[in-house]
């Protein structure tokens, strides 16, 4: 991950709706990236019932300074259509901009293209000089875990 | 002093009042004549949402931080990031923040590393201008940037080096993390990134106190009185001593460094903010648990 600081601008490897998304920051000056991650933030949304008030059901995102909860849901049509659940507290907007940038990404993309992200993409968007490397980890840490719960999903249901 | 300072008799009890600004102290202030209010929080993005109106954002990692070394900025640093929020060396400056005001404290102590003068804590910090019902907005105030003069940053006064650490071995040290860091169970703050160093436990020697003992639940400072019973009390501590404070980067011992300094009046306390991810990576260096 040496290179994981280098401000990369190449979306070419990314899914459209990401690739599309990085393309938004990277067009912006870094203040303006600050307002499109809190519009992000707001726009992440509310858990759906099978999930809200049971965060104990969900995967905790260690990486995250505050509480970030997690949960994949992988369907059985051909595409594997992957979906995404995220709860992030508001006062915590940093991470809940990172949760919406995600969630808006992969969000009902095939399990396959969610799994060809590469773990480097948090670093795609232009945020890192906005909010500082450090602050950087959590996104990654949420990228990494998805990935671990599409992959988990998919190799179960190809041994049954 | 410039600016009036809280006359309320909770804040008059302690070593300093003129360090801390009470809410409803504040709220009269707003708009005040060489009077700066800014706001230092962990979430880079959480002023944004909404802020104390006239406030700006001060973050600790972004603006306090060299972006390269691991230290404070410099002192041609420290002058622009003061002088492009309108603060002149003779301005008062009143800090606040999120999580009970570690990295408000942790501003006012960077800013003391700089000797500003006059530079005080909101008592209760965001959280209890909120609790309060008191306004918010998202307007960023326009400022009229001035001249900061270029300070040397002073490292010996009240900050600590591990070599600093390694000679006060022996004499009065605070560890002011969680009871389960200290202990050398936990690497980091419990539900934070338990990573960032290689070995747990703590200095020798050093009193286990954690910073939220000094905190009521609303995030206000406890009275000098409960205070003098924890630290003097309970912990043995004296004014007179030479005291050190660490935690795992510096930001909550820059809490309890404010509490024994400006609170209690404590003559010679220095924060080592290298602290737990310094010391717990550090080669050869003594740990106990």
């Amino acid at each position: 991950m040496a290179a994981q600081f280098s401000a990369s601008t190449r979306t070419d490897d990314l899914p459209a709706a990401m690739a599309e998304l990085a393309g938004e920051f990277h067009a912006l000056e870094q203040k303006d990236r600050l307002q499109l991650l809190l519009e992000l933030a707001g726009d992440l949304p509310d858990l759906p019932e099978q999930y809200a008030g049971r965060l104990d059901e969900m995967e905790r995102v260690d990486e995250c300074q505050s509480p970030v909860f997690l949960a994949v849901e992988v369907e059985d049509d051909p595409s594997r259509t992957a979906h995404i659940f995220l709860s992030a507290p508001p006062e915590a907007p940093t991470t809940r901009g990172f949760a919406g940038i995600l969630h808006e990404s992969l969000d009902g993309l095939p399990a396959e293209e969610i799994l060809a992200v590469p773990d480097e993409a948090p670093y795609r968007f232009g945020l890192a000089e906005a909010v500082s490397p450090l602050r950087m980890r959590g996104m990654v840490g949420m990228l990494g875990r998805i990935k671990r719960q599409v992959r988990a999903r998919t190799t179960l249901d190809e041994r049954q | 002093m410039t600016t009036q300072t809280d006359p309320q008799s909770k804040l008059a009890a302690y070593s300093h009042p003129e360090r801390l600004v009470s809410t409803q102290w504040l709220a009269e202030h707003l708009g005040a004549d060489n009077l700066v209010v800014l706001e230092s929080n962990e979430d880079v993005l959480l002023y944004d949402t909404g802020h104390i109106p006239g406030a700006l954002k001060l973050d600790w990692h972004l603006d306090l931080n060299d972006q390269l070394t691991r230290d404070y900025v410099d002192g041609e640093q420290f002058a622009r990031v003061m002088g492009e929020r309108g603060i002149g060396r003779d301005t008062t400056v009143v800090l606040y923040g999120d999580k009970s005001n570690w990295w408000a404290t942790y501003a006012l102590w960077v800013m003391s590393l700089f000797g500003h003068e006059d530079v005080r804590i909101l008592d209760g910090g965001r959280a209890a201008w909120i609790a309060e019902g008191r306004e918010l907005t998202t307007d960023v105030p326009q400022v009229s940037p001035v001249d900061y003069p270029v300070v040397e940053r002073d490292d010996r006064t009240i900050r600590a080096f591990k070599q600093d650490v390694l000679e006060h071995l022996g004499r009065p040290m605070v560890d002011v993390r969680s009871p389960g860091e200290f202990s050398g169970e936990l690497l980091a703050i419990p539900d934070y990134p338990q990573e960032g160093a290689m070995r747990g436990g703590h200095i020798p020697g050093a009193k286990s106190v954690p910073w939220g003992r000094a905190a009521n639940e609303d995030g206000t400072f406890k009275s000098r009185e409960e205070l003098e019973e924890i630290y003097l009390g309970e912990q043995g501590l004296e004014p007179s001593d030479d005291v050190v404070a660490y935690c795992r980067i510096g930001e909550r011992s820059s809490h309890t460094w404010f509490v024994l300094t400006h609170l209690l009046g404590f003559e010679r306390v220095r924060n080592y903010d290298g602290s737990w991810t310094e010391w717990g990576n550090a080669v050869g260096v003594p740990v106990e648990r």
